[in-house]
């Protein structure tokens, strides 16, 4: 049997109603191991009003580069109770903030192995699909090496990279429209 | 090609693309808020790597077995007609999905959210909420029981609204298979009207966010029932090949 897959619609302004009850601001449990950060931000319209009737869900590997997933089959460690999801609501002017450990390096496509990363999806009332993209690290090397990045036209690369605020907080922001309208992906 | 060697390398089968039509666009005029809030570049197309063939995953122990009645939230019973809203979960290759998340919310019956920024002219109702979650059973079956929720208005163009519907988010196995959506009923005269539902250009794809009236669940001198079932992406259904 071949079938289609439904079609997307928007989470429209009533989002909170359904999808509070599993908000995760602080990704990593307390057992986690690795280099904690705050990443904080604004998602943005073309206008560059911020949307309050948003949301972003994060998914991620631990320090180690391994997905709490079964079919992750790398043998590298995981700690219990490490989800990797987190979900944050934006606020009255758009802000969005959480804690995780920066993630491990995986393996990409061939013999490829990606930067450490997070996988953003983005919701919000006025999108009738979620849009995919990615948080890269600063000062982080292995960027360059990037199998998902070197398909970023060059000059749009930065709004895929954090950029560092102060000591383990790190600033990103979602841009609809517009100079610096942020990267998104078509998996 | 070793199947396992592969997988280790994170090289899985990959999710087929969306069918064209059976999608909205991010830029749909009719609905006028997208246009302010639609990427203008095109996105990157980029091959599915581990990180989105894999996914959160949620079991029976992130939520309440009653979490799935939306009329046994508090002392009283909801105003409305009583519903049973049930269904498959499915993937384009017609297999179940299941033990997977799925999350709803929806207006009470005179179509007025708990919300803040709802500020329709319409009763709130002390006995309901309006939001519940299960997850799939192992042929990927789910069951709701709510409240039928009422049509309300919405300001996008002169006298507009929203025909009856309820708010569905799922996970599937991957981050690749996350959707949110919404329910129809049969045979709502808004429908016609409704950009949201609409912007799925192609008319069958349309059609299938439209519940079916499902005789066989109704409870006797109870509830009417819909069905409703719902397609995540599905993989190729050969691996793909270096």
């Amino acid at each position: 049997m071949s079938l289609y897959a439904s079609g997307n619609q928007t989470v429209g302004p009533y989002l909170h109603i359904g999808l509070d009850w599993l908000t995760t601001r602080d990704i990593a449990a307390r057992g986690a191991k690795g280099e904690r950060v705050a990443i904080e931000g604004r998602l943005l319209d073309g206008e560059g009003v911020g949307v309050s009737d948003g949301l972003v869900e994060i998914w991620q590997a631990n320090s180690h580069g391994k997905y709490a997933h079964p079919e992750d089959q790398q043998k590298k460690k995981l700690e219990r109770g490490f989800r990797g999801f987190g979900r944050i609501p934006t606020d009255d002017q758009g802000a969005f903030r959480f804690t995780t450990i920066k993630p491990g390096r995986v393996p990409g496509p061939g013999a490829t192995s990606q930067a450490p990363h997070l996988v953003v999806a983005v919701f919000m009332r006025g999108m009738l699909k979620h849009l995919a993209t990615r948080i890269y690290f600063p000062d982080e090397q292995s960027n360059a090496e990037d199998p998902l990045l070197k398909l970023v036209p060059p000059a749009r690369r930065a709004t895929l990279i954090a950029k560092r605020k102060a000591e383990g907080a790190l600033e990103w922001n979602i841009i609809l429209q517009g100079k610096n309208e942020t990267v998104f992906f078509d998996f | 090609m070793n199947k396992r060697a592969a997988a280790k390398r994170g090289e899985l089968p990959r999710y087929r693309s969306y069918h064209p039509g059976t999608q909205p666009e991010y830029n749909y005029p009719p609905y006028a808020s997208t246009q302010k809030r639609c990427p203008t570049q095109p996105l990157v197309v980029a091959p599915q790597t581990l990180s989105e063939l894999t996914g959160p995953v949620f079991g029976y122990g992130d939520i309440k077995p009653t979490d799935n009645d939306l009329t046994r939230q508090h002392r009283g019973e909801p105003i409305g007609e009583r519903i049973v809203v049930s269904g498959r979960v499915l993937d384009e290759n017609g297999k179940a999905v299941p033990h997977s998340l799925v999350e709803v919310w929806q207006a009470n019956s005179s179509g007025r959210y708990p919300h803040r920024t709802d500020q329709h002219d319409a009763p709130l109702d002390p006995n309901f909420s309006g939001a519940g979650r299960t997850v799939t059973d192992a042929e990927g079956r789910y069951r709701f029981v709510s409240i039928r929720p009422g049509e309300y208005p919405w300001r996008n163009h002169y006298n507009a609204w929203r025909p009856a519907h309820i708010h569905f988010s799922l996970f599937g196995p991957a981050f690749l298979t996350r959707m949110v959506t919404q329910m129809y009923f049969p045979g709502d005269p808004l429908l016609e009207f409704d950009p949201m539902y609409n912007s799925i250009a192609d008319q069958k794809a349309r059609i299938r966010l439209i519940s079916v009236f499902d005789w066989e669940n109704t409870v006797p001198e109870w509830a009417l029932a819909y069905s409703f079932d719902i397609v995540l992406r599905g993989r190729d259904a050969t691996p793909m090949e270096p």
